[in-house]
């Protein structure tokens, strides 16, 4: 299986290193891979690369690179699944993963990869079984404060500070073992939809594509039955119908392996017990049929001005999305817009729905050879101007509209108020691209 | 051992697959394989080794095999792409002999691998659209409804949108040309001018089938006046022109134009070519060449002015009062002023051509102006599932068939030999194979001074009546244990050039071969292998049809080596 394994930060400084098996190399093997990596050429992949007897395989997760050595051959799935596996592993008994959190709990780390792996194969990645084993605690920047409210997690939060979730709250480390009484117990819920939108220029849509995650955090003990329920008109497949109405439709569905799907044919409730930590309990994928239209169009314009060189961009960008009772008045939004790498960038803040914004930008395109024959003073047009990408959250909204109906909970931990539920649905933008 | 997720998994694996005693009963060995597999308390790393260890069985009947098959299919829908390729790759090797059991579980994989292809790590994505490039080598039709999947998206990495690109050239067919090429065209126009020219050269592949549409938009690139785009379509046109001969006219309805934005070598050659070889229906052919050797001074590139000769001449072939005064000067200045010694030779050889007269010019320049049958010989064939099935869900299509054939090449060499010295270069790709290794590879069959030849023919009823005419020179016996294994023991005797002519099967006894082998001065060796049941000893039996000792004992220390090889490996 894996010789060895090193994490190395955004530049290259090894973090992490453990060599399981002793059979290649020594510490100057994570410098070797740095150094390969960035000398890579632009068309060869850095996901596997081979050297001397020895190949390596790495993922980037939050700026880290997780990097694990095997010279066998085996399979590229699995062990790129383990390396994602541990990464969620090092967050929940860590609290997040970054640079700072990993260097501040190196034991941690080190004891954690032990019981993990053992000369190399994997023993067991549950959280469950690891429980028993792990002793050393891990250490968190800042103590954690319900009352912490700076940057707060949810667009448009409502000014109730109870229903807002404490925005270190997600980045708590699940698994200590410390027993704080004033320690609530709380599960985090998100519907999180990736969406990816593909319009040509005479505005036809091209390509659209939703992938969708139910993910969970629990920090409740271990063993406490869950019941999840889903919008009772979910249909899997074409052919599939429930409920009046065209209903909420998706393509493919999978689940987690230890969510129980005896109700879910009936009610739509998948009910599980999930152990401490971060689970995605479900993954779907809708295309081409999408129910509620797209969230923005974008009409763009634009015109050359053939005496002075000006490349005039008008842009209309209209939300479709159903306008939120928000009451209380929005000031201008404070939007930007820079000119760099090639690339023209508008930023916006926020826009609401159902909302229209426009923009008119002049640029001093430098000049361009003319057709030979005209006088010197003209100028070509530019070929072409590259498509718009958007990139955005839309918070509370799903575009394939899934939503959780409800969360419920078996367990009453004595002594506790009701543990705490967060649910919320998310969808943004993986690819928004529109051509011009 | 791997944990596998509880105590009694573990001690059955280790029974079954540890213990020569089950091992060999063939009946407690199926029996415990079955009793595993229907372990249902193992954790995805679990399933994936249980997976792994199973490739090694063979299963005996077709009613155990389609069992087998039947207990597995959970896994395939499971939520672990580890264990669902695991699974893939079980049943594809499982079921080499059915190919719609195959296709079945192709069919069924494609819901997962689509969804890793769009997965958001960046390193699955990459995997999974390796081995649909795989799978589209045999089954080419099998994407072709879900091509909008691989569309590139603007932030995904170089790598991943050039496997996109190949995946689109590939799943090509006539309900989706349309819109792949359409897609395609916008990339060519993309910032990258690398992105922009692999798009170029998928598009040309896509032309081989579809050509009228490509050339189209191929011409219309070319109307955009961009270097790093007119030098790759001119590339993609010669090779088009090549290779599909129908599109030739409407090749040179494009190209007039286009010197002017071409700056690199390739491209400059790739003109010139076409220019010279079809340079007859291209009205301003000689005067392009004729600017070509105006600048021919100051033209950096040998190949290109190696090109240029050649072009410039074909040209006059056809159309001789136009291009003789700038031939004349072309000649001239090769022969005279040119420094590099390979231009100034070609221009020399042509100097002298003509001096022979036209007709030998004809003769020599006349080449084939296209070569379609070159372009059904490199599209390969579809491939049969199992060329590749035991490939599948290893690193070999990640890194790709070139790659890997140098990276084990390098790691065989690197086991034979272990005083060789570290290459501290790690910028190659490998390094080549070292004299001294390649000696010590071919070592085996250079035993003394016998050298045996490959392919002696030797019919059976020519081996039995020489069999029985000779007398035996020589006997030995060897230790020997266990079983003998025919293919392997074939195999090593084929290495050194000694043919089998009959072979018992695995298991008969008494055990029975019988070899021949001829050596370069025409002596015929004829051998017979005898295992006695209950023997620990191959008798060896050896009849030459001349007598010479030398070449005798060459030949029977040949065969100890590799009876001797065969038997450690075994054991």
């Amino acid at each position: 299986m894996i010789s060895q394994f090193f994490i190395l930060s955004s530049k290259g400084d090894p973090l992490i290193y453990k060599d399981f098996r002793g059979d290649s190399g020594g510490r100057d093997v994570a410098e070797l891979f740095y150094r390969k990596l960035t000398g890579l050429p632009g068309d060869e992949s850095p996901v596997v690369m081979h050297h001397d007897d020895r190949h390596f395989i790495h993922i980037r997760h939050s700026g880290l690179y997780l990097v694990a050595t095997t010279s066998e051959n085996i399979s590229p799935f699995s062990l790129l699944e383990l390396l994602s596996r541990l990464a969620t592993l090092l967050g929940d008994y860590c609290g997040s993963l970054g640079e700072g959190t990993i260097s501040r709990n190196v034991a941690l780390v080190y004891e954690l990869l032990d019981e993990v792996l053992d000369y190399g194969y994997v023993q067991t990645t549950s959280t469950e079984m690891l429980r028993n084993f792990i002793q050393t605690e891990a250490v968190v920047s800042k103590p954690f404060s319900l009352f912490d409210l700076s940057s707060v997690g949810l667009f448009g939060a409502e000014t109730q500070q109870s229903k807002v979730a404490p925005s270190s709250a997600a980045s708590r480390p699940v698994l200590s073992s410390r027993t704080d009484q004033s320690q609530k117990n709380e599960v985090f819920l998100d519907v999180v939809e990736r969406l990816s939108v593909l319009i040509a220029s005479n505005g036809s849509l091209l390509k659209v594509d939703v992938q969708g995650e139910i993910r969970l955090k629990s920090f409740l003990p271990s063993g406490s039955e869950m019941r999840i329920g889903l919008t009772e008109e979910f249909c899997v497949g074409k052919s599939e119908l429930r409920g009046y109405g065209p209903g909420i439709r998706v393509d493919e569905v999978s689940f987690h392996s230890s969510v129980h799907l005896d109700e879910f044919e009936s009610h739509r409730i998948l009910r599980l017990q999930p152990p401490q930590g971060e689970l995605t309990v479900m993954r779907y994928q809708l295309s081409d049929d999408l129910p509620s239209p797209l969230p923005f169009r974008l009409f763009p314009s634009v015109q050359w001005d053939r005496g002075s060189g000006r490349l005039q961009v008008y842009l209309k960008l209209r939300c479709d999305l159903p306008p939120k009772s928000l009451s209380q008045e929005l000031s201008s939004p404070e939007q930007k817009a820079e000119l760099g790498e090639g690339a023209l960038r508008w930023d916006l803040p926020r826009v609401q729905g159902g909302s229209q914004l426009s923009a008119l930008f002049q640029m001093d395109v430098p000049g361009l050879p003319g057709p030979p024959g005209q006088g010197p003073s003209t100028s070509a047009p530019p070929l072409g101007l590259g498509p718009a990408s958007l990139s955005f959250e839309l918070p509370r909204h799903t575009c394939s509209g899934l939503q959780v109906r409800f969360l419920r909970l078996a367990f009453r931990p004595c002594g506790n108020a009701n543990p705490h539920k967060w649910v919320r649905h998310l969808s943004h933008s993986d690819a928004y691209v529109i051509r011009i | 051992m791997p944990y596998l997720g509880s105590e009694d998994v573990v001690k059955e694996l280790k029974k079954a697959l540890c213990n020569p005693h089950i091992q060999a009963d063939r009946l407690r060995y199926r029996n415990v394989i079955q009793r595993v597999i229907r372990m249902s308390k193992l954790d995805q790393w679990g399933q994936a080794e249980v997976l792994y260890f199973l490739l090694r069985y063979q299963p005996r009947s077709e009613e155990e095999l389609f069992d087998i098959l039947n207990l597995l299919d959970s896994f395939l829908k499971s939520s672990s792409p580890g264990v669902v390729m695991g699974a893939t790759k079980l049943f594809l090797i499982l079921a080499k002999k059915f190919p719609h059991v195959q296709t079945d579980v192709l069919v069924q994989v494609k819901g997962p691998l689509l969804a890793a292809c769009s997965s958001e790590s960046r390193e699955l994505c990459f995997a999974a659209l390796c081995h649909v490039r795989q799978i589209l080598h045999s089954l080419p039709g099998h994407f072709s409804s879900h091509y909008k999947k691989f569309f590139c998206s603007y932030s995904e990495p170089h790598y991943i949108k050039l496997q996109k690109v190949e995946v689109l050239c590939e799943l090509v067919n006539d309900e989706n040309v349309q819109q792949v090429l359409e897609e395609l065209r916008g990339y060519c126009t993309d910032v990258s001018a690398d992105f922009a020219q692999a798009a170029i050269f998928a598009i040309g592949g896509i032309a081989r089938t579809y050509t009228d549409q490509c050339v189209q938009i191929l011409t219309e690139l070319l109307g955009l006046r961009q270097d790093h785009i007119t030098t790759v379509v001119v590339q993609t046109f010669r090779d088009l022109v090549w290779l599909c001969p129908q599109c030739t006219e409407a090749v040179c309805q494009a190209l007039p134009g286009c010197e002017e934005n071409i700056q690199d070598s390739e491209g400059k050659q790739a003109l010139i070519w076409l220019l010279g070889v079809h340079g007859e229906r291209i009205p301003n052919a000689p005067y392009v060449l004729e600017d070509f050797v105006e600048n021919v001074k100051s033209e950096t590139f040998p190949a290109v002015k190696m090109e240029l000769l050649t072009a410039l001449l074909r040209l006059f072939l056809s159309r001789p009062a136009e291009c003789q005064d700038t031939l004349g000067r072309l000649l001239y200045y090769c022969i005279e002023e040119e420094k590099d010694m390979a231009v100034r030779d070609r221009g020399l050889f042509y100097y002298r051509l003509l001096l022979a007269g036209i007709d030998e010019v004809k003769r020599i320049l006349c080449s084939p102006k296209s070569d379609p049958s070159l372009g059904l010989l490199e599209d390969q064939a579809e491939r049969p599932v199992n060329s590749w099935a035991s490939d599948f869900n290893t690193l070999v299509p990640v890194y790709g068939k070139a790659r890997w054939a140098t990276i084990s090449k390098c790691q065989g060499a690197e086991r034979c030999g272990p005083e060789l010295p570290n290459t501290a270069s790690f910028a190659t790709s490998g390094p080549l194979i070292p004299e001294e290794n390649k000696k010590r590879v071919q070592e085996l069959p250079d035993a003394g001074a016998l050298m045996l030849v490959p392919k002696c023919q030797l019919t059976a009823e020519c081996f039995e009546k020489t069999w029985l005419h000779l007398k035996v020179a020589h006997q030995q016996v060897l230790p020997w244990q266990g079983a003998v294994h025919p293919d392997t023991l074939q195999m090593a005797l084929q290495v050194v050039n000694i043919q089998t002519i009959a072979m018992s099967r695995a298991g008969a006894q008494p055990w029975k071969a019988y070899l021949s082998a001829q050596d370069d001065t025409g002596c015929l060796f004829l051998t017979e292998l005898l295992l006695e049941p209950e023997n620990l000893e191959m008798q060896i039996s050896v009849k030459q049809n001349e007598a010479r000792t030398e070449a005798l004992n060459g030949f029977i220390s040949v065969l100890e080596t590799v009876i001797g090889t065969i038997g450690e490996i075994k054991s």
